[in-house]
């Protein structure tokens, strides 16, 4: 758990950070959002030291971070840098072995460990472990420097823009590689980015800054649902429909409207499309275009009950919502 | 005139000397080297990190850098003697730019989000400089290795100037004796190590950035071991002789010492202009000097009576091309008033004027024409001009001071001075192009050095100064169309000599009386 409190950074006379607050609940995964220059790099920097505070108090599982030795301190954070900043003149595995070097652990159980996590990152030891970063593309630079990050299990990891070098595809594919890591399920995680998409698909928690400040903080929805201020608002503008669409789930609109009764009770129903009422209006309607059918089951397995969606539905429920917000 | 031998020849003969010249001379470059590497290394790291002492340690190492060799070489005899230590160190201030610029523009070239991720994973500043910085920097670090060891190559040619050995001596000495064989003997080697260097470096520079860290564990050690090639020149003797790299290659030289006296002494060679004054301080006994150097009496030596006769008169006379004294009849007339005026302690103490009061020799040339009556008023006049050259020490500045002021007020000739061309080939090579008209030269010179007869034709002239008179000027008119004009009158001849109360302590008067003293002392040991 990691409890910032009235951070700020001063670089001669700006306020790069301007006294905020946060906290990230562990194995919660917070993002930061906003436009260049707005201070996340540097906030981020400052919860492993990289950049000291001018001001306020971090603490990260109880400690206070200030009363640690900060290389010993960066030893228990992982830390991906906006540029990958991989070793060019190590290896594969000799990067991924940089933090366990540094904590003595013996070569075997380094090794081990290695073997284990760029498996997962699909970066096979014999094939990729003696090859140099300028022989790896942009997203296996990536996954190294994320498995690099991860190698001594660190309870806490910082990223930033961890994907920011990538082209759109790519970085959907490694973005989505990512929330699946097992790795990353425990852990507590502070993430920078500047792309909404990106922001809201990994944070369960969001905070929005501008100019050093914390504009707003929340959950996706309520980002994009209830802007604190004009700012807000017009950050989210230029794919307003599909932002609200990515954040709003099946939950929310079940008790409002569902499919016509003449798709309810079709013979056919059986063969239909299935998904979870968590999932995004969006990734139900993304599903329905690939499809042949004009319709699809959401479940929802804690109350056991599931309902039929075609588009023209789920449309006319988000309209009904957005008139009631 | 013997037939010429061959360069392979004289290497083959020379073998000895020249392997030790050649390992004398990687060890004065690597010594120098890795002294230069120890310190600027981490003076390059520490400004690295420290932007307000980076212009000030760069502009004191750039400074440095542009003195001139052969001056900053002058400065370090005062302060440090002469030898093996005022060499490396002169060596160590020429290669310490380049190592401390590219050690500090290679770690401020390293990508920051690099060392900010080693940072971030918990590296301290100094895991950070070893394991990151250091071989990321190690290609640019190595191009100023590189271009030190390059530069140190050629500069260590200077250093036997001050005694300090290696390939300059068979340079220098070949430059003096008009021995092309011996200058290339030290040149091709010396060029063919800075070629080989150079390659070996570019090697290793371009070898992968990912090998980096072994480069850094095998280049001290291959420098460590090439340091070790360089012994000494001079241990501790009880007699040491210094002398000049022409002086050692010659008949009437070493060469004859040792044969006809059977003189066996420790040996280094050094350049005439901080001979004296080592022998003055006492870092070496005895020196081939010339006999009327104001040196002597200014440090207070005296010449060793040569009892065998091995050195040839050097009488000085105006060496001039034909085609000018055809061509301006005036001219010998004006030239040979100076003819017989000048004896051994004249020319002995206008050099001391010049050589030790720092008179100008301008100066020395005008009291003298004054004092002797020899003064008339330039006529200013434009008939032609007259390019006189002059070899690089004091006494030959004050006597083409003399004629420039004898030509210009006996004739309507103008005078145009090329003053300092080295040694005895350039300034002949100089008169025989075309280059200048006439200087001074000595018969001793002209007859040795370049007309060269063989054993038998030495032997007939038998050290007689009209004999040795006839056959250069001989010599000279039919192979060169040059003449030799009257004699001024004094002779400049080669003299060993010692400290005047050393020699006095010892009771030496003769080149064999040191002869017996340095062979006794040899059997005591
Ligand atoms: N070392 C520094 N010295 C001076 N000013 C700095 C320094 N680092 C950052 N700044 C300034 O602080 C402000 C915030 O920088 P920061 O790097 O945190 O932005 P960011 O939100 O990460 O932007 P980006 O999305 O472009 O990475 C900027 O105005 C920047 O110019
Ligand atoms: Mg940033």
């Amino acid at each position: 758990m990691i409890i910032a409190e009235h951070i700020s950074k001063i670089f001669n006379d700006i306020k790069a950070v301007d006294d905020i607050s946060f906290e990230v609940k562990e194995g919660e995964t917070m993002v930061l959002l906003g436009t260049s220059g707005c201070g996340k790099t540097t906030t981020l920097k400052m919860l492993n030291r990289l950049i000291d505070a001018s001001g306020g108090s971090i603490s990260i599982d109880g400690k206070n971070i200030f009363d640690q030795q900060p290389e010993i301190l960066r030893r228990t954070i992982g830390y991906v840098s906006q540029s990958n900043g991989l070793f060019p003149h190590y290896s594969v595995e000799e990067n991924v072995s940089v933090v366990p070097k540094l904590l003595k652990w013996d070569k075997s159980k380094t090794r081990n460990r290695a073997q284990e996590l760029l498996e997962q990152l699909k970066l096979p030891l014999e094939e990729f472990g003696h090859k140099y970063p300028d022989e790896l593309s942009g997203g296996q630079q990536q996954r190294v420097a994320i498995a690099r990050a991860l190698i001594s299990n660190p309870p806490v990891l910082l990223m930033d823009e961890p994907f920011g070098a990538l082209d759109p595809i790519t970085r959907a594919g490694v973005r989505k590689e990512f929330l699946e890591l097992p790795e990353l399920k425990q852990k507590t995680i502070v993430l920078v980015t500047h792309d909404v998409q990106e922001a809201f698909e990994l944070g369960d928690h969001i905070c929005l800054m501008d100019k050093g400040k914390i504009v707003q903080a929340g959950n996706a929805k309520d980002l994009i649902l209830k802007p604190a201020n004009a700012f807000a608002r017009n950050f989210f503008d230029h794919q307003r429909l599909f932002l609200e669409l990515s954040a709003l789930t099946f939950q929310d609109i079940l008790n409002i409207a569902d499919a016509d009764s003449a798709f309810q009770n079709n013979a056919d129903n059986a063969s239909l499309p299935e998904i979870s009422a968590k999932a995004s209006l969006w990734a139900g309607m993304e599903i329905l275009s690939a499809s042949s059918k004009d319709a699809l089951i959401v479940r929802n397995d804690t109350l056991n009950i599931s309902k039929i969606y075609t588009t023209s539905s789920i449309q006319e429920a988000y309209r009904i919502l957005k008139q009631h917000n | 005139m013997e037939v010429q031998q061959s360069l392979w020849e004289f290497m083959a003969q020379q073998s000895d000397k020249l392997l030790s010249q050649t390992l004398a001379h990687i060890g004065l470059t690597c010594i120098s080297l890795l002294i230069a590497v120890v310190i600027g290394l981490p003076l390059g790291i520490w400004i690295a990190q420290r932007n307000k002492a980076a212009w000030l340690v760069l502009g004191i190492a750039g400074v440095l850098q542009t003195i001139p060799s052969i001056a900053l070489l002058g400065f370090m005899i005062p302060l440090l003697g002469i030898g093996a230590l005022p060499a490396i160190t002169a060596l160590f201030l020429y290669a310490l730019l380049p190592i401390i610029r590219n050690t500090y523009t290679g770690i401020r070239g390293v990508n920051p989000a690099v060392t900010e991720s080693a940072r971030g994973m918990g590296m301290s500043r100094w895991q950070v400089l070893f394991n990151v910085e250091l071989p990321l920097a190690m290609p640019v670090i190595l191009a100023g290795i590189r271009t030190a060891t390059v530069i140190n190559v050629g500069v260590a040619t200077l250093a036997a100037y001050i005694a300090a050995g290696g390939l300059g001596e068979f340079i220098f000495g070949g430059i003096a004796l008009n021995n092309s064989n011996m200058i290339l003997a030290g040149a091709i080697p010396a060029a063919l190590l800075a070629i080989f260097f150079d390659l070996l470096l570019s090697l290793v520079q371009k070898a992968n950035v990912r090998k980096m860290r072994k480069v850094s564990l095998v280049l001290p050690i291959l420098l460590l071991l090439l340091s070790s090639f360089y012994i000494f020149p001079y241990a501790d003797a009880k007699m040491l002789g210094g002398f000049t790299p022409e002086f050692m290659g010659r008949e009437d030289g070493y060469l004859g010492l040792k044969s006809k006296y059977q003189l066996n002494m420790p040996t280094v060679v050094i350049s005439d202009a901080v001979m004296y004054k080592a022998a003055y301080e006492k870092k070496i006994d005895v020196i081939s000097g010339y006999s009327t150097d104001g040196r002597l009496k200014a440090y207070n030596l005296i010449t060793l009576e040569d009892d065998k006769s091995i050195f040839p008169p050097y009488y000085a006379s105006p060496l001039v091309r034909k085609d000018v004294l055809t061509k301006y009849p005036e001219l010998e007339a004006a030239i040979n008033l100076l003819s017989g005026k000048i004896n051994d302690s004249i020319m002995t103490d206008l050099n001391y004027r010049v050589d030790y009061l720092k008179q100008s020799p301008e100066k020395v040339a005008q009291d003298f024409i004054l004092a002797n009556d020899l003064y008339k008023k330039s006529k200013n006049g434009n008939k032609g001009v007259i390019r006189l050259g002059s070899k690089i020490f004091a006494e030959q500045y004050i006597l083409i001071n003399i004629y420039k002021a004898l030509i210009e007020g006996n004739t309507e000739l103008k005078v145009e001075t090329k003053t300092g061309l080295g040694g005895t080939k350039i300034c002949f090579d100089a008169l025989t192009n075309n280059e200048i008209d006439m200087y001074p030269e000595y018969t001793g010179t002209g007859l040795l050095v370049i007309l060269k007869p063989t054993k038998n034709d030495l032997a007939a002239l038998s050290g007689s100064r009209e004999k040795v008179f006839n056959y250069v000027q001989k010599g000279f008119d039919e192979q060169y169309n040059l003449q030799w004009l009257k004699p001024i009158g004094f002779n400049n001849a080669y003299a060993l000599m010692m400290r005047k109360e050393q020699a006095q302590s010892l009771n030496i008067r003769t080149i064999t009386d040191l002869k017996d003293y340095v062979s006794t002392d040899n059997h005591r040991h």
